[in-house]
């Protein structure tokens, strides 16, 4: 087989996987109002990937507050303008690395988790067991998830937020070690943080991340060769391709939200 | 077969003319086979010939390239799927692996389908739910989780869950693979006393030959696509054909050959890598 005619068979397999994914997200969508009628599901989904994800969210903010402060005081000290340290570190958090890094590890955390629990039923005929039992598994088992990680990344994201600007992690450096301002800091994030502009995309662009990956994660789970190397893959395939689909939808959102500034 | 007041045959499940393939792989060509109602219909034949295909079929998970499963009557692949789970409600499926759902508990699983299909009060389910794990011998054991059952007690509350809504018809997928004879005994037992008791229609799909033997009204002999034989039993242990023979004695060789097919012969395969 020639390198052009593996190339044309990768393109077209690429595309019908699109489309296969396309069809089975419409088909989450249509089974959403079903959720009406057991709330507990969902509860339980976001409890399970949301909850569950606070541990590594709250302390990856911290971390990626105080790295943000550490810089951001050495860059603005040589202007002498270290009481803008609140505002920088508040900025790139808020609009950029907030969403996007919450993003990356919800993909690594719940997204993986998602693909490998689903796969396994699959495996395990679970969802062959379920159907035979006259439940449909896209209502019962893809839909809340799905719903939960929409639901969850944004609440999580606000999360890492308040952790990486506040008294944890850009705050702790900055004004208790390096001695910035205290009121300086506030006041510079107030400010300059608008609340229809920022703070409501935070939670545009994080849904948007939210489904984007629960969805690569249910399709991936759902339709994984029923074997232990299928399911691998099937995790695999959801870090990588919910991470990069994240970056290319952050920037494609980037330039939606905020292009025109 | 079981014949209606008529003298009509009374089928439950009637597969005609079916064609199937996964890929290029032919699994069924023009299999016809009728399942009569309230009598246990065993499919055996050999590991991979597609009987578990069967089931999926005649309970409408795959659709047949070409043929017609008549469920009661009704042409399967042309069900909307609403029709298909109201169809599937009248039938109950035990599979190889039991096919439990690991985070609930053996009660949870037995109350799974009267929760989801019925408005029955949680006090009346738990009776239910109860009295099906008593018919399988475990009441005892509704605290426990999947995980922490054996091969055989799995089966027998998947048993208990595939019984959970009274269906008509229950297709038992390979039901005696893996069991100690204790377990296997058990099964046997329940399968021919939920035929007796309640009437139900059964479908054993197995290659247990004597366990199999012992509790089918009617059995179908499948390989390489097509039915081989059929009939009662008796008719299948007097059976002319030599495949069928070599099946039910278990004989290494005969005309399924013990040996894959080989590009090659065996000599010219060895001296190969001399030359």
């Amino acid at each position: 087989m020639s390198a052009l005619q593996r190339g044309f068979n990768t393109t077209t397999s690429w595309i019908a996987d699109l489309g296969r994914g396309a069809l089975f997200l419409l088909r989450i969508l249509m089974s959403l109002p079903s959720l009406l009628l057991k709330p507990r599901l969902l509860v339980e989904q976001i409890y399970s990937v949301g909850v569950l994800s606070l541990v590594i969210v709250v302390v990856a903010g911290i971390f990626v507050g105080m790295v943000l402060a550490l810089s951001g005081y050495r860059l603005l000290v040589g202007f002498g303008a270290t009481e803008a340290l609140g505002t920088s570190v508040a900025l790139v958090v808020v609009r950029e690395l907030g969403p996007v890094v919450t993003g990356l590890l919800f993909a690594g955390r719940a997204g993986s988790a998602l693909a490998a629990e689903i796969g396994l039923m699959k495996a395990t005929d679970q969802l062959s067991g379920m159907e035979m039992m006259a439940v449909d598994p896209v209502k019962r088992i893809v839909a809340p998830r799905f719903l939960a990680g929409v639901i969850a990344l944004p609440l999580l994201t606000s999360i890492f937020c308040v952790m990486a600007i506040g008294a944890g992690g850009g705050y702790f450096v900055g004004v208790d070690m390096l001695g910035v301002d205290a009121g300086s800091y506030w006041s510079g994030i107030q400010s300059n943080v608008d609340f229809g502009e920022d703070i409501v995309n935070i939670f545009l662009k994080s849904g948007v991340f939210g489904a984007i990956i629960t969805w690569v994660a249910v399709y991936q789970g759902y339709h994984a060769p029923p074997t232990s190397e299928g399911v691998s893959r099937a995790t695999t395939n959801t870090v990588v391709i919910a991470s990069l689909a994240i970056l290319g939808a952050n920037l494609m959102l980037t330039a939606v939200l905020f292009g025109s500034n | 077969m079981a014949d209606d007041r008529d003298g009509v045959p009374d089928n439950l499940v009637e597969v005609r003319g079916v064609h199937f393939t996964i890929g290029r792989r032919v699994i069924y060509e023009s299999v016809d086979l009728d399942i009569a109602r309230g009598r246990i219909t065993a499919i055996m034949g050999p590991s991979g010939t597609g009987k578990t295909t069967l089931l999926r079929l005649i309970s409408g998970q795959w659709r047949p390239a070409a043929g017609k499963v008549y469920f009661d009557g009704r042409h399967v692949a042309k069900l909307s799927q609403n029709e298909l789970f109201d169809q599937r409600k009248r039938m109950g499926m035990l599979f190889q692996s039991g096919a439990l759902l690991t985070d609930l508990s053996v009660f949870d699983n037995v109350a799974f389908p009267l929760r989801e299909h019925t408005k029955l009060p949680e006090r009346l389910i738990r009776d239910i739910v109860l009295m099906k794990l008593e018919a399988v011998g475990l009441r005892g054991a509704r605290a426990l989780y999947p995980a922490q059952l054996s091969g055989g007690m799995a089966r027998r509350v998947a048993l208990a869950r595939a019984i959970a809504l009274d269906p008509e018809m229950i297709m038992y997928d390979e039901p005696f693979a893996g069991q100690d004879p204790i377990s296997m005994g058990v099964l046997l037992r329940l399968i021919r006393r939920l035929n007796d008791v309640l009437g139900l229609t059964a479908i054993v799909v197995s290659h247990d030959v004597k366990e199999t033997l012992g509790i089918a009204d009617y059995v179908y002999v499948i390989s390489d696509g097509t039915v081989i034989d059929h009939g009662t039993p008796q008719q299948i242990r007097d059976s002319r054909s030599k495949w069928v023979q070599q099946f039910i004695h278990a004989e290494a060789d005969g005309p399924v050959p013990f040996h894959y097919q080989a590009s090659e012969p065996y000599a010219n395969d060895l001296l190969e890598a001399k030359r």
